[in-house]
């Protein structure tokens, strides 16, 4: 299969500098976007049906649609890159800032070039400092090369960039968190509509993409739309880095075609389960999926037939649930995690996981009841979509309520037996 | 605006299609709990109290849930209040607030007048299943006035939002993050902001409770109201007292949709205390007839046969006040006849006053209400600090500079309620505010640009920017290139705008500053924009006085060298705080006697031969004419205990007593009313301020105390078990009783806010036209003064010429005190503890070249007057010119501003 987005990665991780980047054809799909109008660029990521690949799978080129265009548009207008990869179980992006920084550098001008963007920034979690380092470098090379500065490479566009480090939230990974965190304020959500493309950073039109979504522009570019399409196995076009962790043999990430099975995923390239290990779930993209089970092993890891199967795609790093492992301790701990960073403003979220949270403790240490399990029932249809101000609380209760869906004999043995099987096994 | 049908529960409703559907549904009379709106401060969509069933279509019967403060009326819109999973929904989001809520309404201030006590019970959810431990914090002190219970707090962030981006507070912010969101200082210590005190109103729980009422804590339901209008400023804030037992516990905000909406400033919510304090005067007082002897007090009685021993072939000199109501001074006026009566305010003032008046009336200029002033689109401020001497001004200035805002979201189609997208589209961009005052206010933060100077180059740069609008007013001589330039800017910005306001008043009695607001309002009308002229007075009824015409202070002394008069009666005023200590003394030893009517014993009291006691705005009826020109009718909060009544009904009887019959026509205020208008046609509108005391609804009086009053037949058991007769009250509509008319009473007879389901403030939605616009019926009060229409009256002659700093004087302004600067809240034990001591202010290149630093005493002369001060350095001071407090307690009388020197103490 034909590498794209890690082609250029080294086995040892170390840094790709501009003329390695060049030498692969590196900054020609810059060339080629800056020789089109930029509302032709617009419709060619259009046209490519790339899809958003920070968890919600939103069409690219259509969010750019939305952007205000011309002489009365507002004026500065923003990109931002999300690199603030704060989703349990999910590190890709890390891999491809620290691995290829260039291509997400080229992908930002690229999409900054398409709304005419004069400043793009790249908001990195706060504990990657090897992307911090390593883009900062890239940064600097491209200056030096015309990549990014005044009038790039003599077309009359102008382009500035920034990183940014996270102060380190869950909720600065929500678009409109980050926005107002890279303004200085709270992480908290925003209202929506109005979008950020319409008012985002600053009040201004912003475009706020993922790393790895910006990453693969430079090659649509380059290469065109029906060569993109061509690498998908399905429907939602390019190539995907899919993730394994949990107790599998060979926890990675490898970059497939978009619609590789879960089964291909977890037992060719990942190796299967450890020895002696049993698979008994797993959550596709991140945390706050659904879990799959067995009987999905064969659905197609992209944005439709996830859907399907009752889960997201999201990030497409899966988290692998054995049988020695407890899973109401391991919605204990994920759901302490999203309790832990509901940012506080909407009263499901807050009141929501916070309860969720102490009934799992207490269901987990041997102290929960029967009308906990009913309450935590009640939680995530409290927490559903629409209820909530974001959507940190809808994904903070799917792995909750799928766990409940098909784990609920172990929450039930739980209960009965005052105690956790999986912690007391004497 | 347009309207709209939309169907609520499948009834068809005309709406207006710029509102949320939360707004809408309580406009129809919907209950619908919510928590972090609030009509003021728009949606924000967090604590999804609000929420309602949406429908595609009449065929559609799933929906979906979606949250009424979110949603825009629009054309075919259907949603449900009362679906069952919505109501199921609402009373699961109660569920969740109340998580770590601690259940402790029998021991909290808020209880009985708790929206969420309302909420609650309103959505149903009364059973607790939450059994895992309660979050708990730790509580901070945050001053005098404004008691802090985090573990009350249920997260809807309303506190923070009304203070940091409605009040422009910087001290109470949210901190932590889940369920552990911590609504504080960042550390222990008073709130800065002068508006912190309607967070008490603006909390729905017990979080912000008022911490002057917890010294005499009543229940809501156990106060007796009046409605009432705030005596510590000019502005005519609508305010709702309450009293049990003789002692006045609390003030809160009575909602007036044209003067004060929802808010009120801490000085007007807190300076009460006055009222109950140990200052008052109670009985009559009188001196034995040796001058050196102590005031006594007296009976009713026998100080009647002193007085009219005093009164009997006197010839009497009356001195009004400007806290003193219209009647009061009107009563005095008629005893000493129009050429006797003399302002009780220094000559400066008065005459500012009259300039004032004389503007608002003969220009085209038009006095914005506070409502007005926020709708204003750019402001001049000239001289005024805004936040020190008319609080709730500022307060509707800072909400002015939304308009730019609020055009950049029109433009992008975000409706102006929700709040938070148009607060970030808007970013930083304001609606023009210049302000050009001695010293930095606490509205600069909001300015476009602001100007430090001496008053007369202050009146400069005004008379400039009247020049740059209209070359026919005079320009001032020898401008400096930087003035005009400025001058240039302002004038472009006011000329650009719809709605131009220019704020002025008499806080530097300066007659330049005041001429020249006047030529820049008047320059806007002539190129045809309708502007806003809005003055300052410094005192609740100031403009009330001005309309008397009385004579100016200064001649009351030689009216009595003359020998024109030998008796001075004063009302309701300390003159020590209006002129020279000389002048004064001089003015009472001319005097053969010194006759003093009071709420208060104060300096001018302690001279006085008999002293009276009046009453406080708690305790009688009367009218007061706002800074506005809007006449407003206080009533009696409560029968005070002894011979405290009204000034004019003391004057009515000392008029009886001593032959003036006519004074007995004045059965009740409305006759003094009435007459007063008769007499005076500038106060013609006064008797409209309020309904009069024959008004009846269905044939019943108002009843002052709420249905559920209770202890009415054991107040009194301790004197005597038999329920004695409430007392009767023939000035007013209003009745000393929870008997009376059930329903809501015209605006003006509100005494406070209750509505079935509703105990909390925030009933005031069930008494408005529309929510958040005019209460039902218009609001209250009556204007007095409206523009003339004469035409264009000619402008104010020359500017003064450009201020020269002086090498060893200084010229001293006063600098104002929210705290401080005003006589009766000054003495309220609250406000008492947030008042500075007398200093003197300086700027840093004034300092140094005294070689002065913080905290130094100097000895302060001006003109005679002398006194010792520590020294504050402050930045913003301009050079040669030095600030002293204005009429701070115990700081005798200084005509200001005038050159004094600063000498380092020895």
């Amino acid at each position: 299969m034909e590498k794209v987005l890690t082609k250029n990665i080294r086995p040892d991780l170390s840094y790709v500098d501009v003329q390695a980047y060049e030498s692969s054809g590196g900054y020609e799909g810059l060339r080629k976007a800056l020789a089109m109008a930029p509302g032709a660029v617009t419709e060619e990521v259009k046209k490519s049906n790339l899809r958003g690949r920070g968890g919600a799978g939103f069409p690219t080129g259509m969010k750019w649609t939305f952007v205000p265009m011309g002489p009365d548009a507002p004026s500065p207008k923003y990109l931002v890159a999300n690199a603030d990869e704060m989703e349990p179980g999910t590190f890709k992006d890390r891999l491809l800032m620290e691995g290829d920084p260039h291509q997400l550098v080229e992908g930002l001008i690229v999409a900054a070039y398409a709304i005419q963007a004069s400043t793009a920034y790249i908001f990195i979690r706060g504990e990657y400092f090897l992307s911090e380092e390593r883009l900062r470098r890239a940064i600097a090379e491209a200056e030096e090369k015309h990549y990014l500065g005044k009038n790039i490479l003599g077309s009359g566009y102008n382009l500035e960039m920034v990183v940014h480090m996270s102060g380190g939230r869950y909720m600065c990974g929500e678009e409109t968190g980050l926005l107002n965190a890279l303004e200085g304020k709270r992480a908290n959500p925003r209202t929506k509509p109005p979008f950020p493309q319409v008012s985002g950073l600053f009040g201004k039109p912003t475009i706020v993409q993922n790393v790895e979504t910006l990453s693969n522009l430079p090659h649509i570019l380059r290469n065109g739309i029906e060569w993109f399409k061509s690498l998908s196995l399905s429907v939602d076009a390019g190539t995907k880095i899919y993730g394994v962790s949990g107790k599998v043999k060979r926890p990675g990430l490898w970059e497939l075609p978009m619609g590789t099975t879960v089964r291909e995923i977890l037992e060719e390239h990942a190796g299967g389960m450890q020895d002696g290990l049993k698979f008994r779930g797993l959550l596709p993209g991140g945390a706050s999926t659904d879990f799959l089970v067995e009987e999905h092993l064969d659905v197609k890891m992209d944005f439709t037939e996830v859907q399907k199967a009752g889960s997201r795609l999201g990030t497409g790093t899966m988290i692998v649930l054995d049988d020695r492992t407890c899973p109401v301790g391991m919605v204990r701990n994920l759901e302490h995690f999203f309790a832990q960073e509901s940012c506080g403003w909407c009263t499901p979220c807050w009141s929501g996981l916070s309860w969720a949270e102490k009934a799992l403790e207490a269901i987990e240490e041997g102290k929960g009841n029967a009308v906990d399990l009913d309450h935590l029932e009640y939680i995530c249809k409290l927490c559903a979509p629409g209820n909530t101000f974001c959507a940190l609380a809808p994904g903070a209760v799917e792995p909750l309520q799928s766990a409940l869906k098909y784990f609920r004999a172990d929450f039930e043995r739980h209960v009965a037996d005052k105690r956790c099987p999986w912690n007391h096994q004497a | 605006m347009a309207k709209v049908k939309v169907y609520v529960d499948n009834r068809p409703f005309e709406v207006a299609d710029d509102q949320n559907m939360l707004r809408t549904c309580l406009q129809l009379g919907f209950d619908l709990p919510y928590f972090c709106w609030h009509p003021a401060l728009g949606s924000v969509g967090a604590c999804r109290q609000c929420a309602v069933k949406q429908y595609r279509d009449a065929d559609d019967k799933r929906g979906r849930i979606v949250m009424a403060c979110m949603t825009p009326a629009a054309e075919g819109l259907r949603v449900s209040v009362h679906d069952p999973e919505v109501v199921a929904f609402r009373a699961g989001i109660i569920e969740g607030l109340m998580e770590s809520h601690p259940h402790d309404c029998p021991v909290c201030d808020e209880g009985g007048e708790c929206h969420l006590q309302d909420m609650t019970v309103m959505t149903g959810h009364n059973y607790r299943r939450y059994r895992f431990n309660k979050r708990t914090f730790r509580n901070q002190d945050l001053g005098p006035l404004v008691n802090h219970e985090m573990n009350r707090c249920i997260q809807c962030y309303r506190c923070v939002r009304y203070y940091r981006e409605y009040a422009g507070g910087n001290d109470l912010e949210e901190f932590v993050l889940r369920n552990l969101v911590y609504f504080g200082r960042h550390q222990d210590g008073v709130l800065e902001n002068e508006f912190a005190g309607n967070l008490v109103e603006i909390c729905p729980t017990g979080v912000f409770t008022d911490k002057t009422l917890k010294k005499h804590y009543t229940r809501k339901w156990d106060l007796q109201f009046s409605p009432s209008v705030c005596v510590h400023c000019g502005v005519g804030c609508n305010t709702s007292p309450g009293e049990r037992y003789g002692v006045l516990r609390r003030v809160v905000n009575r909602y007036h949709g044209d003067v004060n909406g929802y808010f009120l400033c801490d000085r007007g919510r807190f300076g009460y205390e006055f009222v109950n304090g140990d200052r008052r005067v109670r009985e009559p007082l009188v001196r034995r007839d040796s001058p050196g002897e102590k005031l006594e007090p007296v009976s009713k009685s026998a100080a009647l046969e002193r007085l009219r021993g005093i009164l009997d072939g006197a010839k009497i000199l009356g001195i009004g006040s400007p806290r003193a109501s219209l009647e009061a001074n009107f009563a005095l006026r008629a005893w000493v006849g129009p050429e006797r009566f003399h302002a009780g305010v220094g000559d400066g003032e008065n005459w500012l006053t009259g300039a004032m008046l004389g503007a608002l009336r003969d220009g085209k200029a038009r006095s914005p209400s506070l409502h007005d002033v926020e709708l204003s689109d750019a402001a001049l401020v000239l001289g005024e600090d805004v936040t020190q001497t008319a609080p709730r001004l500022a307060l509707a200035l800072r909400q002015s500079v939304r308009w730019r805002g609020f055009e950049l979201a029109d433009r992008f189609k975000i409706p102006r309620w929700l709040d938070h997208a148009v607060r970030e589209i808007a970013q930083d961009s304001r609606s023009p505010l210049y302000i050009a005052t001695p010293n930095s206010t606490k509205l600069d933060d909001v300015a476009t640009e602001t100007f430090r100077a001496a008053p007369g180059d202050l009146a400069r740069l005004g008379f400039a920017v009247a020049h740059a609008l209209d070359p026919e007013s005079p320009e001032p001589p020898a401008l400096s290139d930087a003035m005009r330039s400025l001058a240039g800017r302002i004038a472009e910005a006011l000329k650009n705008a719809q709605r131009p306001l220019v704020v002025s008043g008499p806080g530097l009695c300066s007659e330049g500053v005041v001429q020249a607001a006047v030529n820049v309002a008047w320059a806007l009308c002539r190129s045809g924009k309708p502007a806003g002229l809005s003055f300052t007075t410094l005192e609740c009824n100031t403009f009330g006085l001005g309309l008397m015409e009385a004579r100016p202070l200064s001649e009351s002394l030689s009216v009595l060298k003359q020998g024109l008069a030998d008796t001075v009666v004063v009302l309701e005023n300390d003159l020590y705080a209006r002129a020279p200590k000389e002048f004064v003394d001089e003015l009472f030893a001319a005097a053969k006697h010194v006759i003093v009517l009071d709420s208060l014993l104060n300096r001018t009291g302690e001279k006085a031969e008999v002293v009276l006691p009046a009453a406080t705005f708690a305790e009688c009826e009367g009218t007061l004419v706002s800074s506005e020109g809007r006449a407003q009718r206080f009533f009696q909060t409560f029968v005070p205990a002894g011979d405290i009544q009204a000034s004019w009904r003391w004057i009515r009887g000392l008029m009886i007593a001593t032959g003036r019959r006519e004074a007995a026509a004045w059965e009740g205020i409305d006759d003094v009313v009435r007459t007063a208008a008769e007499t005076l046609p500038a106060l013609a509108g006064a008797a409209k301020a309020a309904p009069e005391a024959a008004f009846r609804a269905a044939g019943a009086k108002i009843p002052r105390e709420p249905h559920r009053y209770s202890g009415r037949t054991a107040v009194h058991a301790n004197i005597d078990v038999s329920e004695p007769q409430p007392p009767g009250d023939r000035e007013s509509a209003l009745a000393f009783s929870m008997e009376g008319f059930p329903d809501q009473p015209p605006s003006a007879l509100t005494p406070f806010f209750w509505s079935p389901g509703w105990n909390s403030i925030q009933a005031v939605n069930k008494f408005q036209e529309e929510i958040a616009g005019p209460l039902r019926g218009g609001d209250p009060g009556t204007r007095l003064i409206e523009p003339g229409t004469n035409g264009h009256k000619g402008y104010w002659g020359a500017a003064p010429a450009a201020f020269q700093p002086k090498s060893d004087t200084w010229q001293m302004v006063p600098l104002y005190h929210i705290f401080g600067s005003e006589e009766l809240s000054q003495i309220a034990p609250a406000i008492a503890e947030l008042i500075p001591k007398p200093y003197v202010a300086l700027g840093e290149q004034g300092a140094a070249q005294l070689g002065l630093k913080e905290g130094d005493e100097v000895e302060v002369k001006v003109n005679g007057w002398a006194r010792r001060v520590a020294v504050r350095v402050r930045a913003d001071l301009p050079s040669g010119v030095a600030g002293l407090p204005a009429q701070l307690p115990g700081m005798d009388y200084v005509a200001l501003p005038a050159w004094g020197s600063i000498v380092k103490a020895g």
